[in-house]
């Protein structure tokens, strides 16, 4: 009894502030200490905000192609580390990998921020800034996000069945159809996740945005809601933006996890399919 | 098969040229500006003079985040533990429930507490039918509580991992051979959940010690930390981009050393532990 309580207090904890966020983006008065009724007035504002429409706009576009980019990278780069033999090239490449996860979100931005200081003011042929904001901020999107792809592919490779691969070959295929048509299907929950998470880090972001680009005007969702909250007074709006963040973020959970269970029961079926077979047999 | 072989070297070889690129250069930048002055003229270790100036920074932020990771840990570790001894079906719940907030940009998590303890803010109006009145932003009190609040998952999830694949049956054979359930838990399952412990530590004591907003938007002027020290020096109007790489050289040096720390007690430990159990 007193373990349950003990979960219950820490789950209020946790989910009240949230939740009493989200009650005042549905405030009719402009306050964060009294609520006045039931209103959609802040979300009208927000939905007529030109900037909110933008940085809606700029976040997806960057997340989409950020996260697109890192798997393609990040799956083919997991399917080479693997073949690695020499341990220590294959510990040195890992540890490289690692570094974006395990230093503060803050010295990576602010590493980043050198780089683009330093060359991107030498591709003079790229004339306007907005271009120059967003190129920096998509490879610094895909920087962060290829770590999260190649951890989540990586063991779906160790788990993979060789002898599959060996039978494609010796009936002919060639090794590239053999990589798609035998492999790739096998990786695929593993490259998914990877893409998934990719995508939310990069819809997430607000530290390294915030540094990449000092004077950046191309603005994501996390960096106008950092804007909005300032320095001082914060106005409902800001809530009836962040409460439309969390539920996007949210449908996004619910879909990872019914593609996952989708793919849980269709294994099942199969392992069942077999033992079926395997019975039938004897 | 050697072809294949070859071929699958190749195929990592963009994300080769991506890393040496984007992720080992830029830290080479780092260290070229933190070692350099503002005119790119070799300075030995003139930039670490401001480690001085900045001395109480440091020692603020490394003792809130310290402070904010022990609280973490306090209330995360029974949590876990709690958890792992619910039914299946209910842990992957409560599991969830745990993950779900940590998918909640932090800027989010952080302004919902300020709701709370704003001076018109929630707690305050609610304290203020018994004529109480509280002054508790702008403290580093806030400042703890956001990151508390912000980093507790992050806690959570990597001791519960670590609690659910232990055995059982050490825990039985401890309470067999006559151990209460308060020494079974002191002497076997926290023992031997030390590597979720250690990992739970780094992954609130990093974010912590590194913040910038949180202490910005619940801290106000009194908490400034080196995540402020950096933006400061990378952003405001009086940036000096030498001294900026100067703190993020020392910031990155202070997380190496002491993850190799909290490492190294773990490897120690589960090799006792691994050699008591044979």
């Amino acid at each position: 009894m007193k373990k349950n309580a003990y979960i219950i207090a820490c789950f209020v904890l946790l989910y009240a502030p949230i939740i009493i966020l989200m009650v005042f983006s549905f405030n009719s008065l402009e306050s964060t200490g009294v609520f006045g009724g039931f209103s959609l007035k802040w979300y009208e504002s927000i939905l007529q905000n030109e900037k909110a429409k933008e940085a809606l706009i700029n976040s997806l576009i960057i997340a989409v192609s950020s996260s697109l980019v890192a798997t393609v990278i990040g799956t083919f780069a997991a399917i080479g580390i693997s073949r690695l033999k020499n341990k220590f090239i294959k510990s040195s490449v890992m540890t490289v990998t690692n570094i974006p996860m395990v230093n503060p979100e803050i010295v990576t931005a602010v590493s980043m921020a050198f780089l683009f200081m330093g060359t991107l003011s030498t591709l003079k042929f790229i004339k306007s800034d907005d271009t120059l904001d967003m190129i920096s901020l998509l490879i610094a999107h895909t920087t962060f996000g290829l770590p999260y792809v190649i951890l989540s592919v990586l063991p779906k490779i160790k788990q993979m069945d060789k002898t599959q691969t060996e039978a494609a070959l010796d009936l002919g295929c060639k090794p590239t159809q053999a990589f798609f048509k035998v492999e790739l299907p096998q990786l695929l929950p593993g490259v998914l996740t990877g893409l998934i998470m990719a995508f939310t880090m990069s819809f997430d972001d607000f530290v390294i945005s915030y540094f990449v680009r000092p004077k950046s005007t191309v603005q994501t969702l996390p960096l106008l809601i950092y804007s909005m909250t300032g320095k001082g007074t914060v106005t409902p709006d800001m809530y009836a933006l962040s409460t439309f963040m969390i539920i996007a973020i949210f449908l996004l959970l619910v879909l990872a996890n019914l593609a996952g269970s989708r793919e849980e029961i269709q294994a099942k079926r199969q392992a069942r399919k077999l033992k079926k077979q395997q019975e039938a047999k004897k | 098969m050697k072809k294949n072989s070859f071929m699958k070297q190749l195929a990592s070889m963009p994300y080769y040229v991506w890393a040496i690129i984007f992720i080992i250069v830029p830290i080479g930048y780092v260290l070229y500006y933190a070692f350099t002055d503002s005119e790119g003229k070799f300075a030995g270790l003139d930039n670490f003079a401001i480690i001085e100036h900045y001395a109480s920074t440091f020692s603020l932020s490394i003792m809130l985040a310290f402070i904010a990771t022990v609280v973490c840990l306090l209330i995360g570790y029974p949590l876990a533990l709690a958890i792992s001894r619910t039914k299946p079906t209910t842990q992957k719940i409560l599991i969830m429930l745990v993950m779900l907030p940590m998918w909640i940009n932090f800027i989010i998590r952080t302004d919902s507490i300020a709701i709370l303890l704003e001076k018109n803010g929630l707690l305050n109006s609610l304290l203020g039918n018994f004529g109480v009145s509280l002054e508790l932003m702008d403290t580093r009190f806030a400042v703890i509580v956001g990151m508390v609040y912000d980093f507790l998952p992050y806690m959570v999830l990597p001791i519960y991992s670590v609690l659910t694949k232990l055995d059982v049956k050490l825990v039985e054979a401890a309470t067999d051979l006559g151990c209460n359930s308060i020494q079974a838990l002191t002497k076997v399952i926290m023992p031997l959940s030390l590597a979720g412990v250690v990992s739970g530590v780094t992954m609130v004591f990093v974010p912590c010690v590194s913040t910038f907003y949180i202490s910005q938007r619940l801290g106000g002027a009194n908490t400034y930390l080196i995540g402020d020290a950096i933006e400061a020096r990378m952003l405001s109007i009086s940036a000096d981009y030498n001294k900026g790489a100067t703190l993020s050289f020392v910031l990155m040096i202070l997380i190496v050393v002491s993850t190799l720390i909290m490492n190294h007690y773990t490897d120690d430990d589960e090799s006792v532990a691994a050699g008591g159990i044979m």
